[in-house]
């Protein structure tokens, strides 16, 4: 068999971006939810919220170490992986990933250690600024990086002489006419990936009835939230499609499959989309949906896969699916967060088992949707790097051989699976262990001085027949 | 606008960061290096310890010098990374395995030996692979058309290997004298036992190396044969170094072996670039041809000149807060 470079650096790069989104997704949602507990707890003084605040902080800790790590790795794959492309777009690429990791840095630098090691040690009001800090930091960092992706779907402010972006306006390019959706979309998929994992350990502890008190207002809040934050994500799903079909109309036919141009398109449920065929088979659709949902009228057109040529047309099943996986869970999540709204009225969030154990089966649920989004939109580009102007093929690195990219390729498979195999065990069991009781909390001078490093403000020892004096 | 050149101004931040990122990572990679060697498992617990506070501090400046390079110096990125593409996988292999390692080895027992292995051995590793990038740049890389099209393993020479084991020597050496400084006791007198030898080690390496340059790159020869006379004061300085190394061990002064050793690296990179200025890319591209756009270079260096600052001051602050002796048994967790 040939080893294509091409295919191997592509699911090279799926397979490291992947892994290193899970992290992020997660801790911007969470360094909000924190930030609303120090907030929370300033106000009220209520040591619910600061118990809340430090368990939540410590899971912080460890999932943006694992962030930051996987983080290092994407910041040389544009190079060796990618380096024509890098060469020609670094006059706009190279400052944007700059900033992102300026960004991270400068947050880490200014007012992560305050937020992790501080408490006791800074005035609240000192503690609660650094929190809040550290929410806005995640944003901006995000800015950047959903700036410099949205880029690559909709490029605008630069022209292209001699295979190389030269930037004509930098507002142009940053706000380019996909960021603002996307940015939302995200935005709020990561206030949902938060929402659902602290409502679903939340309710883990409930149905163990660990800090029941604690463990009952986060769960309260998180359910408003999930209510409006739900529902919220649909519409704005929506106004990404429409930007997307005005923008990338083969990305989003294929979302649809819908392979020629026509009116009164419906939205297919179920179809195995045949690419060689160039249609579906097994399909089973609501007549008129997608004309509905897509142009707002019932026999509206929407052009079709076919208006692209073969050879440029994305992968339709890979799109299709993950389309239908993403919405899937979309509307379950908005499902229970309106069942959580019947359990409220009723009275009966707090001790409804089946619920509860129903929240706690949806933490990956958000995982899985961010994950199934981003393969729709970016397996939606190809054959493109840069959309319409440049493609994955023209992008590669002309030395790269096949055999390097497998090689490469199984090495982080390998060195990832060893890592976060243990990081996430180690996750885990600092989620187990819960909420320390008031009397362990570590509030002593001493402690100050101990490093200032992500992880280590979790103190979960790693395996079970540990020193004690040691952890 | 053209008030100052900033091509020169992001070559100064890059070199800038190169240096902090060689010599604050460097003694930590160092210490791996030294791990499996050490006398007992206090020693190691010591020598973990006197760096767990800064060591990612440290790592932050590969990464702002890959994202800087991108940004300011792209055809150094697309050109470096590819032609040592394995050596950057295994270097990235090596960093994040002993990062796991810091993290993990002090929260486990049962698995202790095996964070170990992954400490020694990433850093071994990734001390290797960043000094045979070393090796790999005084050789050249064939370049068309702005795009690397040599081979996988083109870096892979016994020069590089050289420079590969060199820039170990050289790590521990470092590691070694951080530790003379950091420890007390049966720790430091093993610390003082080791640092000639490496101390020795490192300046034949480095002599090898010297001889060995000029005659594989004609432009080094003619750089350091002729007219400018006055850059013979940087091997001078770095061998005037390495001579107070040496008595600073044998009156068992603390501070002064460390201070000396980053000594011998400033002079020896200083005494790089002057035999290679103004080619980045060897043999034919200058800081200017491999440069972005001047508009890039600014929109850039205004967040640099607001960051740079504040991660020193940070990292300084960091020193402070953990400065003193790491005893046995004590300190981290």
């Amino acid at each position: 068999m040939e080893l294509d470079p091409l295919v191997l650096s592509r699911l090279q790069f799926a397979f490291v971006v992947s892994f290193h989104a899970i992290f992020p997704v997660f801790t911007i949602g969470l360094a909000s939810y924190i930030a609303l507990l120090h907030g929370l707890f300033f106000k009220t003084k209520n040591p619910a919220w600061d118990r809340l605040s430090l368990f939540w902080t410590k899971v912080f800790a460890v999932v943006f170490g694992m962030g930051v790590v996987s983080g290092i790795v994407m910041s040389f794959q544009f190079g060796t992986n990618w380096s024509n492309f890098s060469q020609a777009s670094s006059n706009f690429l190279g400052p944007m990933l700059s900033y992102e990791v300026v960004t991270a840095f400068f947050l880490e630098a200014a007012f992560l250690g305050v937020l992790l090691f501080g408490r006791g040690k800074v005035p609240q009001g000192v503690h609660l600024f650094a929190a809040i800090m550290v929410a806005v930091g995640t944003f901006i960092s995000s800015f950047w990086i959903l700036s410099a992706n949205s880029w690559l779907h909709t490029p605008a402010g630069v022209e292209l002489i001699d295979f190389r972006f030269h930037v004509t306006s930098w507002s142009e390019a940053i706000f380019n006419p996909s960021f603002p959706y996307r940015f939302m979309h995200m935005a709020v998929a990561s206030f949902l990936t938060g929402g659902f994992v602290v409502a679903g350990v939340s309710a883990w502890f409930l149905l163990r009835d660990r800090d029941p008190e604690a463990n009952r207002r986060a769960l309260s809040m998180c359910l408003w939230l999930l209510l409006f934050l739900a529902p919220t994500q649909a519409v704005i799903g929506d106004f990404h499609g429409i930007n997307t079909l005005e923008h990338q109309p083969t990305k989003v036919a294929a979302m649809e499959g819908h392979w020629e141009t026509s009116g009164n398109v419906p939205l297919l449920l179920f179809a195995i989309p045949d690419q060689e065929a160039q249609t579906n088979r097994f399909e089973l659709g609501i007549p008129n949906l997608a004309s509905i949902i897509l142009t707002h009228s019932i026999d509206g057109e929407v052009p079709g896969i076919s208006e692209a040529a073969p050879e440029e047309q994305p992968p339709v099943l890979i799109v299709f699916w993950g389309f239908r996986v993403m919405v899937g869970i979309g509307l379950l999540m908005i499902a229970v967060a309106l069942t959580g709204l019947v359990l409220r009225l009723k009275g009966r969030i707090y001790d409804k088992r089946l619920f509860l154990k129903g929240l706690t089966a949806m933490i990956p649920m958000p995982f899985v949707a961010v994950l199934a989004g981003w393969i729709v939109t970016e397996s939606g580009r190809a054959p493109w790097l840069v959309y319409g102007m440049m493609t994955h093929a023209e992008g590669l690195t002309p030395s790269l051989t096949g055999p390097m990219a497998l090689f490469t390729l199984i090495g982080y498979v390998l060195v990832y699976a060893v890592v976060f195999y243990a990081g996430i065990y180690y996750l885990t069991r600092v989620v187990r262990n819960g909420m320390l009781p008031e009397e362990e909390r570590d509030t002593t001078d001493e402690n100050f001085k101990r490093p200032m490093r992500p992880m280590s403000a979790a103190h979960t020892p790693f395996d079970d027949d540990v020193d004690p004096v040691r952890s | 606008m053209e008030m100052f050149d900033l091509t020169l101004v992001w070559a100064f931040i890059i070199g800038f960061g190169i240096m902090m990122y060689v010599l604050m990572d460097g003694f930590d990679l160092g210490l791996g290096i030294l791990y499996p060697f050490a006398p007992d498992e206090d020693a190691r617990d010591v020598m973990m310890n006197s760096v767990a506070p800064i060591w990612d501090g440290n790592e932050t400046w590969l990464v702002l010098g890959g994202a800087g390079l991108l940004g300011a110096f792209p055809l150094v990125y697309s050109v470096f990374l590819p032609a040592l593409y394995i050596g950057v996988f295994l270097m990235l292999a090596g960093l994040i395995f002993r990062g796991v390692a810091f993290e993990f080895r002090f929260k486990s027992r049962r698995n202790r030996r095996w964070w170990n292995r992954a400490f020694c051995w990433g850093s071994a590793i990734a001390a290797f692979a960043q000094g045979a990038v070393v090796g790999a740049y005084i050789q050249g890389f064939p370049v068309e058309n702005f795009a690397y099209v040599g081979g996988a393993f083109d870096w892979l020479t016994p020069f590089s290997v050289l420079t590969g084991l060199g820039l170990m020597a050289g790590y521990a050496l470092l590691g070694a004298t951080w530790l003379i400084l950091k420890s007390e006791g049966h720790v430091q007198d093993w610390a003082y036992k080791i640092t000639p030898m490496l101390l020795a080690l490192v300046l034949f390496v480095f002599a090898v190396i010297s001889l060995w340059t000029p005659f594989i790159n004609p432009l080094v020869w003619e750089r350091w044969f002729g007219n400018i006379q006055l850059i013979w004061i940087f091997p001078v300085s770095a061998l005037l170094c390495a001579f107070v190394v040496f008595r600073s061990v044998q009156k068992r002064r603390e501070g002064v072996p460390f201070l000396a050793t980053i000594g011998i690296y400033v002079f020896t990179y200083l005494g790089l670039i002057v035999s290679k200025w103004p080619v980045i890319v060897p043999p034919d591209y200058t800081l200017w041809d491999a440069a972005s756009s001047p508009e890039s270079q600014l929109f850039l260096l205004v967040g640099m000149v607001f960051v740079i600052p504040i991660i020193l001051t940070y990292t300084a602050w960091t020193y402070w807060v953990f400065r003193g002796k790491v005893r046995v048994g004590e300190g981290y967790h």
